[in-house]
């Protein structure tokens, strides 16, 4: 399998690190509602199908990840910096798989 | 103890990681001639330059003032002349190197904290050189990346890893790359790098 980081192109799934669900939104660090506590540490969708995913290339430029990846097929959909103001360093477009 | 103390610094020796293995001559299937040249350039200098969000165009100004090197656009792009090199590895991050020693300390004047960070590997990494016809071929059985060389251009750098070993790798010529390895794992790298060179014959110079 191969997923193709933004700045440094097509490479093996084996220098990448899965980082979680990218569904997730962490509450406010002061936050008392247990709720949203319990939604963030406990909840997920598991779709069969299209998966928002953080990923860190971590054998590589070491950059976290956005990832769309299917959860049947493995196809990824789209691939984009975790901190959106690295967009100007891409040079791979995003899903590309060479 | 003090009769033993000399009245000028003495000026370190450089010792290599790569010393009790390091053997120089023509080695392995040489016999219809040596394929690959291997080599440790032994910089003075090895940095690792990082820019803050937004400052990573005077990060590159900085360079080309300290170094004399433009980088080219794009991520991964970089140069390598008149001993000293330059390429990017990630987003707003570039390795630095230069056969003379004192690299940080120029640029320290240069980069400034509004601008990013310096951090001085010179001891910490050890730099291979692999070239001749047959280097993309040994590194190919290293490495998951394509070495070909409209994929990986003249100056270009790659960040990947060889068993979970970082290794930042520069193309400093149509034929030839230099491999930036941990020192502590210099030797068994070293060691690996000429058993892969074996079958098509090696020369450590
Ligand atoms: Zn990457």
């Amino acid at each position: 399998m191969l997923i193709t980081c933004p700045y440094c192109g097509p490479r093996d799934v084996i220098e990448f690190t899965y980082q979680g669900d990218g569904n997730r939104e962490r509450p406010q660090p002061a936050s008392q509602d247990l709720d949203a506590w319990n939604a963030y540490v406990y909840d997920r969708l598991n779709p069969a199908g299209d998966h928002n995913e953080i990923w860190q290339h971590s054998g590589g430029c070491r950059t976290h990840l956005r990832m769309v990846r299917n959860t049947v097929t493995h196809e990824i959909s789209s691939t984009g910096f975790a901190r959106g103001d690295h967009n100007a360093a891409a040079r791979h477009k995003a899903g590309g798989k060479s | 103890m003090a009769e033993r103390q000399s009245p000028e610094r003495q000026l370190p020796e450089r010792l290599s990681p790569l010393e009790p293995v390091f053997h120089t001559g023509s080695h392995g299937n040489f016999e219809h001639g040596v394929d690959v040249i291997l080599t440790e350039t032994r910089p003075g200098s090895i940095l690792q330059l990082a820019a803050w969000p937004g400052a990573e165009k005077q990060l590159i100004e900085a360079i080309r003032k300290v170094t004399g090197l433009a980088l080219p656009d794009g991520a991964g792009g970089g140069v390598a002349k008149d001993g000293k090199a330059v390429f990017g590895f990630a987003p707003g991050k570039f390795t630095v190197v230069d056969e003379a020693e004192g690299l940080a300390s120029a640029f320290a004047k240069v980069v400034t904290p509004a601008i990013g960070t310096i951090t001085d590997l010179s001891h910490g990494r050890t730099a291979i050189r692999i070239a001749g016809p047959k280097a993309e071929w040994v590194l190919a059985k290293f490495f998951a990346i394509d070495f070909a060389l409209p994929a990986f251009p003249i100056g270009a750098g790659r960040s990947t890893t060889h068993h979970d070993v970082f290794a930042q790798i520069q193309r400093s010529g149509a034929d030839q790359f230099d491999v930036y390895v941990f020192r502590s794992f210099a030797r068994s790298f070293w060691k690996a790098l000429c058993h892969a060179s074996e079958e098509v014959g090696y020369e450590v110079q």
